[in-house]
């Protein structure tokens, strides 16, 4: 009887979740899926990213997608299908998602507000702060709040910041070139990256790291 | 130089072994070893303890005790074999088998290792499986609390894949969920593939 509870809890919450958007689940019960083919894709993604989408740390840091930016989701999923940016897991993934899917899953993530799963190391938070709110001018470094906002949670195209996982984004910032941009399309955002970053030190991208991943 | 000296080690412990246990024993490795087998590789039933991941076998060792792995073998035989475990003894058990170098079950079907590995490697997007390697690592080699499974026998793989689809061990998150999308045939052919996957490509 237990087991079998806890064999329900899962769907029976996510259920939960869609039927308290109603507005929602009819905007996303959208073309081409059944609202079953939607929770069930869902806890696809969540299977890696998180039940709450928080992220999780396998072998490979897996990111948070709880309150990212449709927009953003919506250019990485291409990125990966059109391997622009290098991931054979991810581009496998997006291979099997139709646009509208897509939109439905990104949509869901963005309304998600879980707590960061932390473990990140607290004594480079204030310097990471420093570097967010005020960049560094003597490295050409520009505040990061400039593009990512205040409080770091993105907006349009540009990513949420905020409760990143933070192997995820000292990775992401020592990648750009090698990750990103692999395509000869000419309007991958991440180039902008590459040259924003490429004068901060490992120190440095630690800070920024465990700031922003501490950030609700 | 670091893998020399725990090599060193290793052969100071199967040294200390081979001799009757002595009165100051601190570590009574025989009571795992009756089952596991003399060096660890995994017997019949009991998986292979050697090479898994330190963190990994603490975890297990709890969860035993505390029930919450409620497998109908480990109901039989780990229940009561954790009993009186001390924490410091489940830590001392972890660090030890880990430290022991594994070798591979290799009991699969050979027929099922490529479509194993494409599953282990890239999941089935279509039908929501995810893809293994994210969490154990391109080469089964598992982290921290994730288990290795390059290597553990063929039926204990299947075993563990098919009991989460029947209930049991449901506090493992996300490997109930994950193992419901899987076929039968798919659960063997990644239980095949995974008996394959040798320590010493590894690391």
């Amino acid at each position: 009887m237990k087991v079998i509870g806890l064999r329900l809890a899962l769907p029976a919450a996510v259920l939960a979740l869609v039927l308290s958007a109603p507005s929602r689940a009819d905007e996303m019960g959208g073309p081409g899926f059944s609202s079953q083919e939607l929770r069930a894709k869902l806890d696809y993604c969540k299977t890696c990213h998180g039940l709450s989408g928080q992220g999780y740390r396998g072998y490979f840091p897996m990111p948070r997608l709880a309150g990212q930016q449709p927009k953003y989701l919506e250019n990485q999923l291409r990125a990966f299908y059109e391997r622009r940016r290098s991931n054979p897991v991810m581009a496998n993934v997006a291979h099997a998602l139709s646009p509208s899917m897509v939109a439905a899953l990104a949509a869901h993530f963005k309304d998600l507000n879980t707590n960061p799963i932390g473990g990140a190391p607290k004594e480079p938070v204030a310097l990471g702060k420093t570097i967010y709110e005020l960049g560094l001018p003597e490295a050409n470094i520009p505040a990061c709040s400039a593009c990512h906002g205040p409080e770091a949670k993105g907006q349009g195209e540009i990513p949420r910041l905020a409760g990143q996982l933070f192997p995820y984004t000292v990775k992401t910032l020592g990648n750009w070139s090698k990750e990103r941009g692999q395509g000869p399309a000419k309007d991958d955002t991440s180039f902008i990256m590459a040259a924003t970053t490429h004068n901060l030190t490992q120190a440095q991208v630690a800070a920024i790291a465990a700031y922003v991943g501490s950030l609700r | 130089m670091k893998r020399i000296k725990s090599k060193t080690a290793i052969v100071a412990i199967v040294f200390s072994l081979a001799g009757p246990l002595s009165a100051g024993e601190s570590l009574p490795i025989r009571n795992c070893t009756w089952c596991h087998g003399s060096s660890a590789q995994g017997f019949s039933t009991a998986p292979r303890l050697a090479g898994q991941r330190e963190k990994y076998i603490e975890n297990q060792l709890l969860s035993f005790s505390a029930h919450i792995r409620d497998n109908p073998l480990s109901q039989q035989y780990m229940w009561g074999a954790t009993a009186n475990l001390s924490p410091e003894a489940m830590r001392d058990f972890a660090a030890y088998f880990s430290s022991l170098p594994p070798k591979a079950a290799n009991d699969g079907d050979p027929q099922l290792a490529a479509q194993g590995r494409a599953i282990y490697e890239l999941g089935i997007a279509e039908a929501n499986v995810a893809a293994c390697l994210v969490c154990h690592g391109p080469n089964a080699e598992g982290i921290r609390e994730i288990p290795r499974l390059g290597g553990l026998s063929h039926a204990y793989l299947k075993r563990r894949l098919e009991q989460w689809g029947q209930g049991f061990h449901a506090a493992a998150e996300p490997m109930p969920q994950i193992t419901r999308a899987l076929s039968p045939n798919e659960i063997d052919a990644l239980a095949s593939y995974l008996s394959f996957v040798a320590y010493e490509s590894l690391e």
